[in-house]
């Protein structure tokens, strides 16, 4: 699936610096607007927006996880599913562990879809769900903010630490301060691989666990400082960790107070100040390959190609639908849009295809990738 | 490979072997009733078992010139002459093989071995074991994709369907099935692969009633291709879902079935409280689900096992493992019956007796504990799998008669505990012939329902069906612990509750009772090979037989848990009250429960309550009563649950 993602992401950089070209001779043909050399070959979608006008059991959208030609929507009143043009909700009636669901992940070898929520795991596989919670397993708490799925593991984000299900033999493993270098047991997101492990603790950085050596390695802000930042590219932007996203050997980390990428050796970090970030404060990031990631910030949804930045919302002061770019150079234009994201708060993103799958705090969007690509003033 | 394990034998003088056969044949052919066990003479045995074959399962070579027998207590398959029905050779397999499948072309066999967790691939060409790879616990169904490319295997412990790479058996992904996974199916396509279960799903929702719910089962249909699940029909009521059939022309799907009715007292077997047995058909030919009975008035069809449907979809056939018959099923009047008669609105059926008639057109006696089926390409000769017998019933499908009984080769004597397993599954001695031991013990296990067994009033005393494995020497019996012995158990209180019919005679009841003591405990899978404990169940079992608790405090000796269950079955066999006692329970006594494979046999308490063993401590022990524990943080609860999980 990431290959496809990576190949899809590639292709569609190739087709907007084609098409970026194109457009701009034919806009220099018909009286030009701009210099066609800094404008960045980031991609433009219309967005189609999904509230419960139009089917979403809540227009609060916590999560959201493409399968295919099936789109998963984790909402403030349940679980929704998009196939067919027609959604379908599961929700505590059919077993779901709770209304609220928070985080979404695909086994793609099954087909299952994991499902976390305010009170209990889920798993929802060909429409029959089974729920974990702290009660009738191991599972360490109810509030489940993270999960992912690795082999035949199954990788959880708690209020109460982390922990791990096996599927083949049933056993729970708990993390939490006991056994692992946490410090905070707050615990908002993780992304598992065969090799690594990371979690996004709430006030105790980003924890490492190597699955061959069985170790845990913490990396955390190195000037400790939670309103400043002293040591940008030092190490962790800020303790304060939401999300993280290991993807290519890469780990991108978000946190409220900015963002990080790191390479296993070096750390590049992300603020508003000196990148097109719309905001430090960031709920999500998902990291599309090496060098591109999209986050998912209170300021609108950005996206990054290692080099440029676009940024996809209604305006903060019109409401109008936006899109701002920042070329690698630092030079900010805005690109002509007529829709954008449901919301300004984003939450969470997905891909498919070429397309992306947006959760915000007032609907869900459907970025439909458009071919031409237009740069203004 | 494990070419060790393998065993061809083609036993020779061909002409000798033929004339011992028309010998044997012409015998049987002389028995009055081939339903009739065969007659026990003195010199039968107690302690041993004789090796017998027991076949379970049957399949025929696409050529039709083979009918191979799955041998389950004598851990092969043996492969007859189609024709002639002469041995062929045998092939050794692994412990308690339980289910078999041909490929498409016929050139490798595949035998799941329930008791090895591993599959045997056989080459059919040299009757030789050529691969044997490791599965998920408790291997049962099996089939191989048309491609044969991918095998997909139902295990019944880890209730899960496991896809392997068909050449070299590495497992690809798991797919979550029903509960007690167990028999697949694959559709005349190739395209769709059915997985059913035998033990009822946990309920969707966690309600303080879940274990007074009606059971819930489901057909799990599998894209073989894509090898994932695309649909799960569901069987409301349903727990106990045996072979499933689907026609040439892939429109109709029928599947055995058994709908118990755990929600009323058991004891009121004269009202029909026990069990429906019933096939749900399914298809285009159908539309929406349907669930038809199989018994008829006065005359039930007690535990329905293995289902084929005639190539022109004329006949569907069933054996009745508790009845020891096969019943002919006229499709079309079947399908007319679904069509015409008005529906009820739960889409079954069960609840009508005199619905069979309309459609099951003959009731035809065969050997004891009929299980696995193999119709003839040209759908005229029935092989029925006599699984108690010893023999396969050969049914001439125009005349509706059993025209030969092949005897497999095997002990000549009948042993006290074949007769008393011959008891355990015959529905013969209940009114009606509506139940059998094993229509609630399933293969000699458990069921996973809990059932209101005493007359004192509905949802009166409700208990949870406990697992038959290892319980000699562990009285008393039942969850008051009011029966002193075994004997009491399948006596008397048998006899008097549940059967309302005929009394055993002496004789049968010793046969019984040495067979339920003979039962032994499966293997444990959460047991290392090795033996040692991982470093999650030495902790536990530290907790298990902690006499301290975190806070220094010593625990009183009743209060902790290696007294209640101490002993090598867990058990210390006396009567404790640890707070469990819910309004509807006459006593809040009972007895320690053994723990051997505890964790097969969810739920848990005496009322089945606990869903999970986890909800044992989380949920009903709010005062320490059933063990010290709340002191314990989720780690270490999650500790004890590891250690127990490995007695």
């Amino acid at each position: 699936m990431m290959r496809r993602v990576i190949r899809d992401w590639i292709v569609v950089t190739l087709i907007f610096a084609g098409t970026a070209a194109g457009s701009f001779a034919q806009e220099r043909k018909l009286g030009g607007i701009r210099a066609p050399s800094a404008a960045p070959p980031v991609p433009r979608f219309r967005f189609e927006n999904f509230t419960t006008a139009n089917g979403l059991p809540s227009d609060h959208v916590f999560s959201v996880l493409v399968d295919r030609d099936r789109v998963w929507a984790g909402t403030e009143n349940g679980l929704a599913v998009y196939e067919n043009r027609a959604w379908k909700i599961y929700t505590t009636k059919e077993g779901l562990a709770h209304r609220a669901v928070l985080s979404l992940a695909l086994d793609k070898r099954t087909g299952d879809v994991w499902a976390g929520t305010m009170g209990g795991l889920s798993r929802v596989s060909a429409g029959r769900i089974e729920s974990y919670t702290q009660l009738n397993s191991g599972l360490s708490n109810n509030v489940v903010y993270g999960v992912s799925v690795e082999g035949e593991n199954v990788w959880v984000a708690t209020a109460s630490g982390a922990c791990r299900l096996n599927l083949h033999t049933g056993q729970w493993s708990l993390y939490n301060e006991r056994n692992t270098p946490m410090r905070e047991i707050w615990v908002y997101g993780v992304s598992a691989t065969a090799t690594k492990v990371y979690f996004a603790v709430w006030g105790s950085g980003l924890l490492e666990y190597d699955q061959k050596t069985a170790r845990w390695d913490i990396y955390d802000d190195p000037d400790n400082e939670t309103e400043l930042v002293l040591f940008k590219d030092q190490g962790l932007i800020h303790d304060i960790v939401s999300s993280v996203s290991y993807v290519d050997s890469i780990v991108w980390a978000s946190t409220y107070f900015g963002n990080s990428r790191y390479d296993g050796r070096y750390w590049h970090n992300f603020l508003t100040k000196d990148s097109g970030l719309p905001s430090n404060f960031t709920n999500v990031v998902k990291g599309v390959d090496a060098n591109h990631a999209w986050f998912c910030t209170d300021k609108g949804l950005a996206y990054y190609d290692g080099a440029n930045w676009a940024v996809y919302r209604p305006s903060l002061t019109t409401g109008k639908p936006e899109m701002l770019v920042r070329d690698a150079e630092g030079r900010t234009s805005k690109v002509p849009v007529s829709t954008a994201p449901a919301h300004n708060y984003i939450l969470n993103i997905d891909f498919q295809g070429s397309d992306i799958w947006v959760a915000t705090a007032k609907g869900l969007s459907h970025g439909i990738l458009e071919q031409h690509f237009v740069a203004t003033k | 490979m494990n070419g060790s394990r393998t065993k061809c034998c083609v036993r020779g003088g061909a002409v000798s072997w033929l004339a011992c056969g028309a010998a044997v044949l012409a015998g049987l052919a002389m028995w009055p009733a081939v339903n009739r066990p065969v007659l026990a003479d003195t010199e039968a045995t107690a302690g041993t078992q004789p090796d017998y074959a027991s076949p379970l399962e049957l399949a025929i070579s696409p050529d039709g010139a083979r009918l191979y027998v799955l041998c389950q207590q004598s851990d092969e398959v043996r492969v007859l002459d189609a024709r002639t029905y002469a041995v062929l050779g045998r092939v050794s397999v692994g412990r308690v093989p339980r289910g078999m499948a041909l490929s498409r072309a016929g050139d490798r066999l595949f035998v799941t071995n329930s008791w090895d967790d591993t599959v045997s691939a056989i080459d059919t060409r040299a009757l030789t074991v050529v691969a044997t790879w490791h599965v998920a616990a408790e291997p049962s169904g099996v089939v191989e994709d048309f491609a044969g490319e991918r095998i997909f295997v139902a295990n019944r412990i880890s209730s899960d369907v496991a896809v392997l790479d068909a050449k070299t058996g590495e497992e690809q992904q798991r797919l979550m099935a029903g509960r007690g996974a167990s028999y697949l199916t694959l559709s005349a396509d190739g395209k769709r692969a059915y997985a059913t279960h035998v033990y009822p799903n946990p309920p969707e929702v966690a309600t303080s009633a879940a274990n007074r719910t009606a059971p819930e089962s489901e057909i799990t249909v599998i894209d073989a291709q894509d090898a994932k699940v695309v649909e799960r029909v569901p069987l409301h009521s349903i727990a106990g879902v045996f072979h499933l059939a689907i026609s040439a022309d892939g429109r109709l799907g029928a599947v055995a079935e058994f709908h118990p009715k755990n929600l009323v007292p058991l004891a009121h077997l004269e009202h029909g409280g026990a069990f429906a047995y019933t096939l749900t058909v399914f298809g285009a030919d159908v539309g929406k689900p349907v669930e038809v009975p199989l018994d008829e008035l006065e005359r039930y069809a007690s535990q329905p096992f293995g289902v084929v449907i005639a190539p022109d979809k004329s006949r569907i056939y069933v054996t009745i493992a508790g009845s020891e018959c096969v019943l002919a099923i006229d499709a079309p009047r079947l399908l007319r019956f679904v069509h015409d008669r008005p529906r009820p609105a739960s889409g079954s059926y069960a609840r009508d007796l005199s619905a069979s008639a309309n459609y099951v057109v003959a009731r035809i006696p065969v050997g004891h504990n009929p299980r696995g089926l193999a119709l003839s390409s040209d759908g005229r000769r029935l092989f029925v799998a006599n699984r108690l017998d010893d023999t396969i019933s050969v049914i001439d499908t125009r005349s509706l008669r059993v025209s030969t009984t092949i005897a497999l080769a095997g002990p000549a004597t009948m042993s006290i505990l074949r007769r008393g397993e011959q008891a355990f599954y015959t529905a013969r001695y209940s009114f009606q012939g509506q139940i059998g031991c094993s229509s609630c013990h399933i293969d000699s296990t458990f069921d996973g329902i809990q059932w209101n067994l005493e007359p004192n009033g509905f949802g009166i005393d409700i208990v949870d069906n406990k697992v038959l494995e290892d319980i000699k020497d562990n009285a008393p019996y039942k969850w008051n612990g009011a029966n002193p012995n075994i004997p009491t158990e399948c006596g008397p209180r048998t006899e008097k509750y549940f059967w309302r019919s005929e009394n055993y005679d002496d004789r049968t009841l010793t046969d019984l009772v040495m067979y339920v003591r003979s039962l032994p405990a499966r293997p444990n899978r959460w047991r290392q090979p090795s033996g040692d404990f991982t470093p999650a169940q030495e902790r536990g079992q530290a907790i298990f037989e902690r006499a301290v608790d975190k806070f220094g405090k010593p625990i009183p000796i009743g209060n902790r848990c290696s007294y209640c269950h101490s002993g090598p079955k867990g058990t210390s066999q006396k009567l404790f009250d640890v707070g469990t006692r819910k309004l509807t329970d006459s006593s809040g006594i009972f007895k320690a429960p053994q723990l051997t494979n505890i964790a097969l046999t969810a739920p848990y308490l005496h009322d089945g309550s606990a869903a999970t063993l986890e909800e044992i401590w989380t949920v009903f022990n709010p005062d320490d009563k059933h063990g010290r524990t709340n002191d314990l943080t989720k780690d270490e609860l999650n500790d004890l649950i590891e250690y127990l999980r490995t007695r």
